[in-house]
């Protein structure tokens, strides 16, 4: 199990240095420090002096990848690669470009993004997998061809249409809850409603129909018939032997966006103005601050690599016949 | 010549689509094996109505993309021809009213006021405060109050009759050929058409045609005099607007899938069929872009050419050319976070088909590697390609609304759904309140993708060999 750790941990890290690679391409190779400086500056006119100050300011003055001036190792870690590209590797994101310490935002907005991901998430789950067993009971009679046509339909509609729709009916029209806003500590549960109940109404059509699949799947299989024969009741087979076996790829579907919650919904967050990291990631890209954008898609990709980890190791969890090594 | 013709870089990548699109109906037409899906997609009444409404979405699409210049009236007579600066579609000379009939500020739906308080001046002199006239929704009128319901009741029938009756040519047309060609009397093939079970998509076909037609109608008589779906903020006609933003959708749903298609056939097989370090190669490579996440990447992307285009704004003749440039390029990347999945299933799928029986005896027989894979894998994988294909095109639809919203997505001045949504939803803090535009937006999105959704559900059931 260890060594299997281990080895997962080191298969991760030429991917991470991919990614790291890749981002830096991206955002100091193929548009230049000066390219950003003038953009961020905003006048075509802007005096070279002003690019090399915001530069300064910023640490971006360095070479990209060799420092000939420094002497010794220096000639490698005092260039722009090393300061904002390596130094990820141990989570030292630095400061944005606005001037904030992002390590510090981070785990300040990462409470009310999980505040209100882990609810939609578990709310969410069981809503769906009830539905779904309900369907799956319920096959080839009027719920299930009705539930299919109200899936697709709910699975069609933009997940803008949910919030905007959502903040204006219970919000604007009904008064029942806060438009947008969000409070410290425990009075925060009131501006958490509205955003879980949207962000768990919008999941259903595209949920729903995807455990209904491995529900209906599940049950045209051997075993299933064999447990009717038995004399089993319908409910039991379902609970007890479909939903048991179809737990794996459940599994996997959850697991791997486990680490993703930290990352906040970016359109939920931004439109009922909760200060997670959604909303972070959103202001980053309208500001345009590059540093705070490196940092997310740094920290996006460690977290989806654990969430692949963590998925094998639940397989040993439900499966037994799954063993790692 | 009365005008010239425009090629955008995008307008040339639906032609070569539409070229694709023509070239494999006639190579599907002529094999059974590919033949026999589609009847089966064409036999199902889901099939029959949703490709009806795809059909008409493409046709307004389809108009859209075809981009010319006008010739400008001469002002001497020996003066060299002039052409508009401005590029228009055929869609756009369609849609000539919709276009140039523009309101002040907002107006409701089939509305003869404008939608805020104006200071008039009276024929006496004097001023009052109410709601003025608009310039062009109802101008017919001459007192709307009471004029007005009764108008648009006649101009809907006038509409549902017009819709109706050409309908009723058409599909006289169509039958009579089809009559023709089977030698029997028209009379007798339409009493076969009422009854038989086995014309029963035909029927289908001739009644959604006849509600789409009188759909299409009604709309083009209410439109002729009314803002149908309201005007926006600056008086612009938001039923035109939501007719323009066809093209973008269709365009983010088919493009994208279109550029990554060639990466994603190409890698997964590769990886599939050579194994060893091609896999890993391959494998390495999309699980680093796949841990990604899929907005930043694009955000990034997007950034990046923001910047770009800042720096060398001098490089584009015109406005229309820059949004298209970013159009294609948001495709491009969309298509690159989207890729991996199909990849993935390609590379499984291949895996699988290397072992099997006629691929091992044509290695054995010393077939080339290209050959193989040519004649034996890509024929085997071509039905995964097209079901995701299908599955995606929706949800791009629907991402590109999103993409907008964080104005990451297509350029402010192009018309999209996703823009008109985002310009449109602080109005519904305004009291009271303005629906119009973000309804307008909201329903082309849903029945397009409403229809896409279920044309998918079809095309899978009909494709995907374990399901059959």
């Amino acid at each position: 199990m260890i060594a299997y750790l281990v080895r997962r941990a080191l298969y991760a890290l030429p991917i991470l240095i991919g990614v790291n690679l890749l981002t830096f391409i991206l955002f100091f190779v193929v548009n230049s420090p000066d390219d950003m400086a003038r953009m961020q500056l905003g006048d075509k006119r802007v005096t070279q002096a002003a690019v090399d100050s915001w530069k300064q300011e910023r640490g971006y003055d360095r070479p990209l990848l060799l420092n000939p001036t420094a002497t010794g190792i220096a000639q490698f870690t005092d260039t722009i690669f090393f300061e904002k590209s390596v130094r990820l590797f141990v989570f030292q994101f630095g400061t944005s470009d606005a001037g904030r310490d992002i390590s510090y935002d981070i785990s300040q907005r990462m409470w009310p993004s999980l505040a209100i991901a882990v609810p939609v998430l578990l709310v969410g789950l069981a809503l769906n997998i009830s539905y779904a067993l309900l369907i799956v009971l319920l096959r080839a009679t009027y719920v299930d061809l009705a539930s299919t046509v109200l899936l697709v339909a709910l699975l069609s509609i933009s997940g803008l249409f949910y919030i905007i729709g959502g903040q204006f009916l219970l919000s604007k029209l009904l008064h029942l809850a806060p438009i947008s806003g969000y409070d410290t500590g425990i009075n925060a549960w009131k501006f958490l409603v509205l955003p879980v109940l949207i962000g768990v109404v919008s999941g259903i059509g595209a949920g729903t129909r995807w455990y209904r699949t491995l529900f209906l799947e599940e049950s045209s299989k051997d075993y299933v018939r064999t447990a009717r024969a038995k004399g089993l009741s319908e409910l039991r087979v379902l609970v007890r032997h479909i939903l048991g076996n179809a737990l794996i790829p459940i599994l996997t579907g959850v697991v791997v966006i486990l680490p993703l919650l930290f990352m906040g919904s970016l359109l939920t967050e931004s439109f009922f103005g909760i200060p997670g990291l959604g909303s972070y990631t959103i202001d980053a890209i309208s500001n345009q601050d590059f540093a705070i954008v490196r940092a997310m898609v740094f920290l996006g990709a460690v977290l989806y690599i654990i969430g692949l980890i963590l998925t094998d190791l639940s397989y040993t969890l439900v499966d037994p016949r799954v063993r790692l090594q | 010549m009365p005008l010239i013709p425009v090629v955008l870089w995008t307008d040339a990548l639906v032609f070569i689509l539409l070229a694709l699109g023509v070239g494999f109906g006639i190579y599907a037409a002529q094999h059974e094996h590919l033949r026999a899906p589609w009847r089966q997609v064409l036999h199902t009444r889901t099939g029959v109505i949703t490709l009806l409404v795809l059909s008409s979405y493409a046709l307004i699409g389809i108009l859209d993309t075809v981009h010319l210049r006008l010739k400008l009236p001469p002002t001497t007579a020996a003066a060299p021809a002039q052409y508009a600066p401005e590029v228009v579609s055929l869609l756009d000379l369609a849609l000539h009213g919709l276009r140039e009939r523009q309101e002040k500020t907002y107006s409701a739906p089939l509305a003869t006021h404008l939608f805020t308080k104006e200071v008039i001046e009276q024929p006496d002199g004097t001023l009052r405060r109410d709601y003025p006239r608009l310039l062009h929704g109802g101008r017919h009128l001459t007192a709307p109050a009471s004029e007005r319901s009764a108008d648009l009741g006649w101009r809907t029938v006038r509409g549902a009759v017009k819709g109706l009756a050409s309908w009723a040519l058409l599909t006289g047309g169509i039958l009579w050929l089809v009559a023709r060609r089977r030698g029997e009397p028209l009379a007798q093939y339409w009493l076969a058409l009422r009854r038989s079970p086995h014309l029963q998509p035909g029927r289908t076909a001739l009644i959604t045609l006849a509600v789409l037609m009188s759909i299409g109608f009604i709309a083009a008589e209410l439109a002729a005099a009314y803002h149908l779906f309201g005007t926006d903020k600056v008086g612009e006609d938001v039923f035109y607007q939501a007719l323009k933003s066809v093209r973008t959708g269709l365009l983010i749903g088919t493009l994208t899938t279109l550029v990554m298609l060639p990466a994603a056939l190409l890698l997964g097989i590769a990886a599939g069929y050579f194994r060893g370090w091609v896999d890993d190669l391959i494998q390495y490579l999309y699980t680093t872009l796949n841990s990604i996440p899929g907005v930043l990447l694009i955000a990034a992307a997007i950034l990046l050419l923001q910047v770009y285009l800042a720096n060398h704004a001098s490089e584009f003749t015109s406005a229309v050319e820059r949004a298209d440039l970013r159009l294609l390029f948001l495709c491009l990347i969309l298509g690159v976070t989207s890729w991996t999945g199909l990849c993935r299933l390609l590379r499984g799928e291949a895996l699988k088909l290397r072992e099997v029986d006629y691929v091992q005896a044509a290695q054995a027989l010393g077939v080339g590697h290209f050959t193989i894979i040519t004649r034996h894998l890509l024929p085997n994988v071509l039905h995964i390609v097209l079901i995701t294909v299908v599955l995606d095109f929706s949800g791009l639809v629907l991402a590109e609304a999103v993409l907008s919203y964080v104005n990451i997505g297509v350029d402010p001045t192009m018309n999209s759904w996703g823009n008109m949504i985002n310009s449109a939803r602080l109005e519904l803090a305004r009291e009271p309140v303005v629906w119009w535009s973000l309804t307008a937006a909201f329903i082309f999105m849903f029945v397009l993708v409403l229809a896409a959704n279920l044309f998918a559900d079809v095309v899978r059931d009909a494709f995907d060999p374990r399901l059959r």
